[in-house]
């Protein structure tokens, strides 16, 4: 999964100096680094690949090598303050329990993914093809997503659940969708709290 | 990739104290040596030490050989020019344990307020005091504050209570298949080795030096139990089998399966060289160990005077030291605000793992490594 700096802008732009800060799924520790250089944080780095580890440990970043399908047990509730998932939710398997721990280890968790609503995805189906995309770079048969879903998904998924969406933003390359996002942005970062009074 | 070479012929040292070293359990060192190695050049300012600490049968002996020949240091893979414990930059130190046998005061020196043997009358010597009198080493030599502690299973926690116990002194604790204390398993292996030795005839109390025998059947059996639980079922598997050595049963006790063959040989073997009493110490010193007992099985709390920075490593088949326990490590620093990495290493060779050279293992150590500032 490619970073691009708007995302990191995003999230650094919802992130405190000196907060303490989970990456899951944190590849070589990029943005963490970034978080540190910008936001002063405490970061930890959760990641699975012995490779990316390996990165992360070349990066000076703080990385615990667990599978965090498994959940997140070892976390104490709230002792995050940003607990983030980028690009990483539609690789998952247990979508609604990882959204779940994420707010139980964290006050807010972070969300990034790639919308697969996106016009030019909706186009390539049309033309009877599995979208391929800079945020979908792999074929069908290769792929790491195992969840195919959109910004109207998700945000079903979050009423459902009783999570509470304090910021949306939705990007198409670096540009900033407001109009029809699932139709146009092929990616959403989402800011999420837990809900006062849950829905679901 | 860097080439990596041995850190050649060795000479190990001895250091003489005659400052009386307060000990855990309430008992004094009125005057002790210890016996180390180094490896490397301490640099002017004084600020490239690392320490290995050894575990359960490891010695100061860590890297390089002797000129009169000799086995090579017991984590030869990990120290020297170009590997991942690198002694071009690193001034690496190893010393034997007190309470050890091959050279530092421990049960098979003479006690001098006796002029016999210590045997059984050695006091017993936990991990604080192992890390109590590796201190007074580092102030011998001058070395203000390590740039790392190092160590595999009891060794990790020296390093781990190094960090607790002189939280200004480490900058860094690499804590490799090690817990945070035992647990009641680990401690009955414990206890079964221990009880194969003081069981032995030939143990005379723990003063068998002055009955001039050796109490190697119940060492001997320690040291398979133990053996048994270093390696996992798979290594042992793929080693072993159930290969026979007459290819069909013969219905006897001599040695039948390979398996058997092989405890039998390592156990005779370390029984050759091992003192029983270290080996009655030692495991005791694993099974006290307990950071948190003093703040009600609290860890976090426990780890509130730390300072260091730290690696936690672990391997997937390790039963003796799980990789559940190194995470209860990585958790609680976490938890402590302390910066923490933590790898569980994908490796088939059980506890003994640790030192093996394994690519992702020897990888991690060496990009950690690599990022301590000196």
């Amino acid at each position: 999964m490619s970073f691009q700096r708007y995302d990191y802008d995003v999230i650094a732009n919802w992130i405190e100096p000196g907060e303490r800060i989970l990456d899951l799924g944190c590849g070589d520790g990029s943005l963490l680094r970034y978080l540190a250089e910008v936001r002063q944080v405490r970061g930890y780095g959760v990641e699975k690949d012995p490779e990316r580890v390996l990165a992360c440990a070349r990066n000076g970043i703080n990385v615990i090598q667990i599978d965090m399908e498994e959940g997140l047990a070892g976390f104490d509730d709230g002792f995050f303050d940003h607990v983030i998932m980028s690009l990483s939710l539609q690789a998952m398997h247990n979508t609604q329990g990882i959204l779940k721990e994420m707010l139980r280890v964290g006050r807010e968790a972070v969300v990034s993914f790639p919308n697969f609503a996106y016009w030019r995805h909706r186009q390539a189906i049309l033309n009877g093809h599995m979208p391929v995309s800079k945020n979908l770079p792999h074929q069908w048969y290769n792929t790491p997503n195992i969840r195919f879903f959109t910004i109207a998904d998700f945000d079903d998924l979050c009423a459902q659940e009783g999570i509470a969406i304090h910021e949306r933003l939705a990007f198409d390359e670096d540009k900033v969708i407001t109009d029809e996002p699932n139709f146009l942005a092929s990616v959403a970062l989402y800011r999420l709290g837990r809900s006062e009074a849950p829905t679901g | 990739m860097k080439e990596q070479q041995s850190v050649g012929i060795v000479v190990p040292q001895t250091a003489h104290f005659s400052d009386p070293l307060p000990l855990k359990s309430g008992g004094v060192l009125p005057q002790y040596d210890l016996v180390y190695e180094t490896y490397g050049t301490l640099n002017a300012a004084r600020s490239n030490a690392v320490l290995v600490c050894h575990a359960l049968s490891g010695s100061h002996h860590v890297a390089g050989r002797y000129a009169d020949g000799g086995a090579e240091g017991w984590w030869d893979n990990l120290v020297g020019p170009g590997k991942p414990l690198d002694t071009r930059r690193f001034f690496v130190i190893g010393v034997n344990n007190l309470g050890g046998c091959y050279g530092s005061s421990g049960p098979n020196c003479i006690n001098p307020a006796t002029g016999k043997p210590w045997g059984a009358d050695f006091p017993f010597v936990t991990v604080e005091d192992w890390v109590d009198a590796q201190a007074r080493l580092a102030d011998r030599l001058g070395i203000e504050r390590f740039a790392a502690v190092v160590g595999g299973s009891l060794g990790g926690m020296q390093a781990l209570s190094w960090t607790l116990q002189y939280p200004d002194r480490v900058a860094h604790a690499l804590v490799i298949a090690s817990a945070p204390k035992l647990t009641a398993q680990n401690i009955a292996f414990n206890e079964v080795a221990r009880q194969a030795i003081l069981k032995d005839p030939e143990f005379h109390g723990g003063h068998y030096y002055e009955h001039g025998v050796v109490p190697t059947r119940g060492l001997a059996l320690a040291r398979m139990i133990g053996h048994i639980t270093y390696l996992s079922d798979d290594a042992m598997g793929q080693k072993f089998g159930r290969a026979l050595r007459h290819d069909k049963p013969v219905f006897s006790y001599d040695v039948e399966f390979e398996i058997e063959s092989y405890l039998r040989y390592q156990g005779d073997k370390f029984a050759g060289f091992f003192d029983a009493n270290t080996y009655l110490l030692t495991t005791k010193a694993l099974d006290y160990y307990d950071p948190a007992f003093d703040y009600n099985g609290d860890l976090v709390a426990a780890l509130g005077r730390a300072k260091a920075d730290y690696l936690v490593v672990s391997f997937s088949t390790d039963w003796r030291f799980a990789p559940s326990r190194s995470r209860e490590i990585v958790y609680a620093l976490m938890h402590s605000d302390r910066r923490v990495s933590y790898t569980e290493i994908d490796c088939p060779a059980g506890h003994d793992s640790f030192l093996l050279d394994d690519p992702q293992y020897h990888g991690i150590l060496r990009a950690y490594i690599d990022n301590i500032r000196v």
